[in-house]
């Protein structure tokens, strides 16, 4: 987007925003409580469950079938919209995309990064995801498939990834530590410890 | 945004199936790369408002099936450079898929 028509949408919604204020549609407080509370999110939720799953196989199937009842178990509430999780194997990586705009699993993770919503991204890691994972650092092992998820309707996707090697005596905290932004997305793997 | 409400839905896991090839004005959330491709269902995901009703602010009732539907990358692009056994999974509705 240039300077130009990025300079125009940032008029477009203030110009909304006062609209709305000023009809009394919502008040100020309300816009600010949001953004708020969607800043106050981020991937450490997404690691809490990750790390859940790693250390109790049920709970991981439980999170596999169903990511609002088995978050809720540990008192995260991840809105009304369904989120899927996918779980990567020595087999199988799996990455999230949303080929369409934007989406992303903001009412568990919040703010999606800057790169997630560029076209750039969205048009090559469905038809290049190699290249697109090796540009973030990741290279998977040979004889490994992709499969790319788009996230193009009412569903959200967060990424389970592998636990790495050598992490048995971790505590579930620091195994939670692990779960990089990246890795949730599939562009990346977890930490190593 | 609703959340999902148990319909009456057309097709299994598993089942072959093609994306119309159409290409209807206003909003829809079917992408055009799968427009007239064969995929196969990998799992429904309950019944949802029609987006291509909500964008024009109507309600987009009774809810519409949604499924996940998975490609082979090769069968989306010939030119697929990349490993033949990798998939692209997309959510499609109902009313764009038809039994292949």
């Amino acid at each position: 987007m240039s300077a130009e028509t990025a300079g125009y949408y940032r008029r477009m919604q203030a110009a909304v925003e006062e609209l709305l204020v000023l009809r009394g549609v919502v008040t100020r407080e309300q816009i600010d409580a949001q953004i708020a509370a969607m800043e106050s999110r981020n991937h450490e939720r997404g690691g809490v469950l990750v790390a859940r799953a790693w250390v109790d196989p049920a709970f991981k199937a439980r999170l596999l079938a169903d990511v609002r009842s088995a978050a809720a178990e540990l008192g995260i509430d991840i809105g009304p919209i369904p989120i899927v999780a996918i779980e990567n194997t020595r087999a199988t990586h799996n990455v999230i995309v949303c080929t369409l705009c934007s989406c992303y699993p903001r009412m568990l993770l919040g703010v999606p990064p800057h790169w997630y919503k560029s076209r750039e991204y969205r048009s090559r890691v469905v038809r290049e995801p190699r290249a697109v994972l090796a540009e973030f650092g990741t290279t998977l092992p040979e004889g490994v498939d992709i499969r790319v998820h788009d996230s193009t309707a009412d569903m959200r996707y967060m990424i389970v990834p592998l636990r790495p090697a050598g992490t048995e005596g971790m505590s579930e905290a620091q195994l939670a530590g692990l779960v990089t932004r990246d890795s949730l997305i599939g562009v990346g793997v977890a930490s190593q410890p | 945004m609703v959340e999902a409400a148990a319909v009456e839905h057309r097709f299994r896991p598993g089942d072959r199936v093609r994306v119309r090839r159409a290409y209807p004005p206003g909003h829809c959330r079917t992408p055009w790369y799968c427009r007239g491709h064969v995929g196969v269902i990998e799992r429904y995901c309950g019944g949802f408002a029609n987006p291509e009703e909500l964008a024009y602010n109507r309600p987009g009732l009774p809810p519409v099936p949604l499924y996940r539907v998975r490609f082979r990358s090769t069968d989306l692009w010939p030119d697929y450079a990349e490993k033949p056994q990798d998939v692209v999974e997309i959510e499609i509705y109902e009313h764009w898929l038809e039994q292949a």
